[in-house]
């Protein structure tokens, strides 16, 4: 391996900085807080000539993502961003880009939903548009947002895949904090990453066409083939990660997991607090009070095998949910780990769910070791006092 | 065409985009009519305003006689109620 470049970037930054190194041939995109700075950032590219990409400025984050399904389905690389409100204007053509299998790859800088308005993280923007048929990662740091937008353009233009493809990144602890990155070199990136090879693709000489209505005795085989292009991503993401690992010597997987064995719980999490869930299970384990954390880098499509294989010796968990699914039992990751547990027949296994953060509100770590504490608890009693709470909300 | 004579998920191209031209021929819209537009050739004047008139192209002529196109006539019934000498009835499909 090459020696590695070292920069001094924010979240946002080097999520520009990547998508630059990735030649995309378009982006459009529309200025939202905390995501405004990789928009700004790839149109000083544009503007100062180091990428030769079409920008097209817009009026909303509908028309982006409107002209990003166009422009992917001309076979163009295409990437944009966006956060909060954003997604949720573009939430009618998440859906579209994924039914028409565009490999767009975006940035969703995690913020909270008005109202009341707010600017600051939590994840209910991404899980409003859970189910729109795109690839999710969550990424703990500006290194991970780096890592995997490049990854993530080899995973969704996979001929096997063609889904677009979230990379969700912490509104302002990710995208707004300056950290020092190890980047490839550009020809590193080009030689991982080859230019997009497109299956169909609007071409005059070769007329097709996209977006027919299709009613029902066909829309449901076009579901089902989404379906089975999430269980080809599941498997190219394995490849991807190995091939990324050769070029880069980090390793990424569906699943980053902390201090798993021996122990007989764990805290489960996405996005920048797996940090310092791991910080406050180091100072346990000092200690003697062992506590894992399972950090899920994959969100879409579920790892539910894979989850399964870390936490099979275990008694109790605790879901972390950054956000809020209004008279729902638990919040949606909760709901997703307690589904792969009892297709595995694992209902032995306690689970808790603790919904945090909304809104920006830090998580401190002492209720991350009162979390622990209960998570330890529920492993040694086998019961659960409490299936869902809020942590650090006032009464 | 019956549900299950139709290809399945495997073998349609993928993300419903239609790879070549011409594929409207091979769709039976005729499938969807609930009444079936039935001509009198005795009372027919040959005017064709049935053949003018009609949406879906289903009218096919020659020597000013028409007949109907039943694999894609939908149906709607604007041939019978455009006919000046009501040559034309809509009778349920059996």
């Amino acid at each position: 391996m090459e020696k590695m470049k070292v920069v001094g970037l924010s979240g946002d930054q080097i999520a520009a900085y990547a998508a630059k190194q990735c030649r995309v041939d378009v982006v459009s995109a529309y200025p939202i807080t905390p995501q405004t700075i990789i928009v700004e950032e790839y149109s000083n590219y544009v503007a100062n000539g180091e990428v030769d990409t079409e920008f097209i400025c817009v009026e909303s984050e509908h028309s982006a993502m409107s002209a990003c399904i166009g422009a992917s389905l001309t076979g163009a690389r295409v990437f944009t961003a966006t956060s909060s409100q954003g997604l949720a204007l573009m939430h009618e053509m998440l859906y579209i880009a994924s039914g028409l299998r565009c490999p767009i790859v975006m940035c969703v800088v995690n913020r909270a939903l008005s109202a009341p308005i707010n600017i600051h993280c939590d994840h209910s923007d991404m899980m409003g548009s859970r189910d729109c048929g795109w690839i999710q990662v969550f990424a703990e740091n500006a290194q991970e947002v780096y890592d995997w937008v490049i990854q993530a353009f080899k995973i969704a233009e996979d001929r096997e895949v063609l889904l677009p493809m979230a990379v969700n990144l912490d509104g302002f602890t990710i995208s707004h904090a300056l950290e020092d990155i190890r980047v490839l070199e550009d020809g590193a990136v080009d030689e991982f990453l080859p230019e997009r090879e497109a299956v169909y693709r609007l071409d005059p000489d070769n007329p097709i066409l996209v977006g027919p209505l299709v009613l029902p005795d066909y829309y449901f085989e076009f579901k089902v083939q989404q379906e089975e292009a999430m269980r080809k991503a599941a498997e190219k993401i394995g490849e991807v990660t190995r091939e990324y690992y050769e070029y880069s010597s980090r390793k990424y997987a569906p699943i980053d997991p902390f201090n798993v064995e021996g122990a007989n719980t764990a805290l489960i999490a996405m996005g920048s607090t797996a940090g310092m869930l791991r910080t406050v299970a180091r100072q346990l384990e000092r200690e003697g009070k062992r506590v894992a954390v399972i950090k899920l880098w994959l969100y879409r499509p579920f790892p539910g095998d894979e989850l399964i294989k870390l936490v099979e010796d275990m008694e109790s968990l605790i879901v972390l949910d950054r956000t809020l699914s209004f008279g729902a039992p638990v919040g949606p990751l909760c709901s997703d780990v307690i589904a792969a547990l009892y297709n595995a027949g694992r209902c032995d296994i306690r689970v808790a769910n603790a919904v945090y953060g909304l809104g920006g509100r830090d998580l401190t770590p002492a209720e991350v070791e009162e979390l622990s504490m209960k998570a330890l608890k529920m492993a040694e009693t086998k019961m659960v006092d409490k299936r869902m709470e809020f942590i650090g909300v006032r009464e | 065409m019956s549900r299950d004579e139709l290809p399945g998920w495997r073998s349609i191209a993928i993300g419903s985009v239609i790879p070549e031209p011409a594929t409207a021929r091979k769709y039976r819209t005729g499938d969807w009519r609930v009444f079936r537009p039935v001509i009198d050739l005795d009372k027919c004047i040959g005017c064709l305003l049935c053949w003018i008139y009609c949406p879906d192209a289903s009218i096919q002529q020659s020597d000013r006689k028409v007949k109907v196109d039943y694999d894609y006539c939908k149906g709607c019934g604007i041939c019978a109620e455009e006919c000046p000498v009501k040559a034309i009835a809509m009778v349920e499909e059996a």
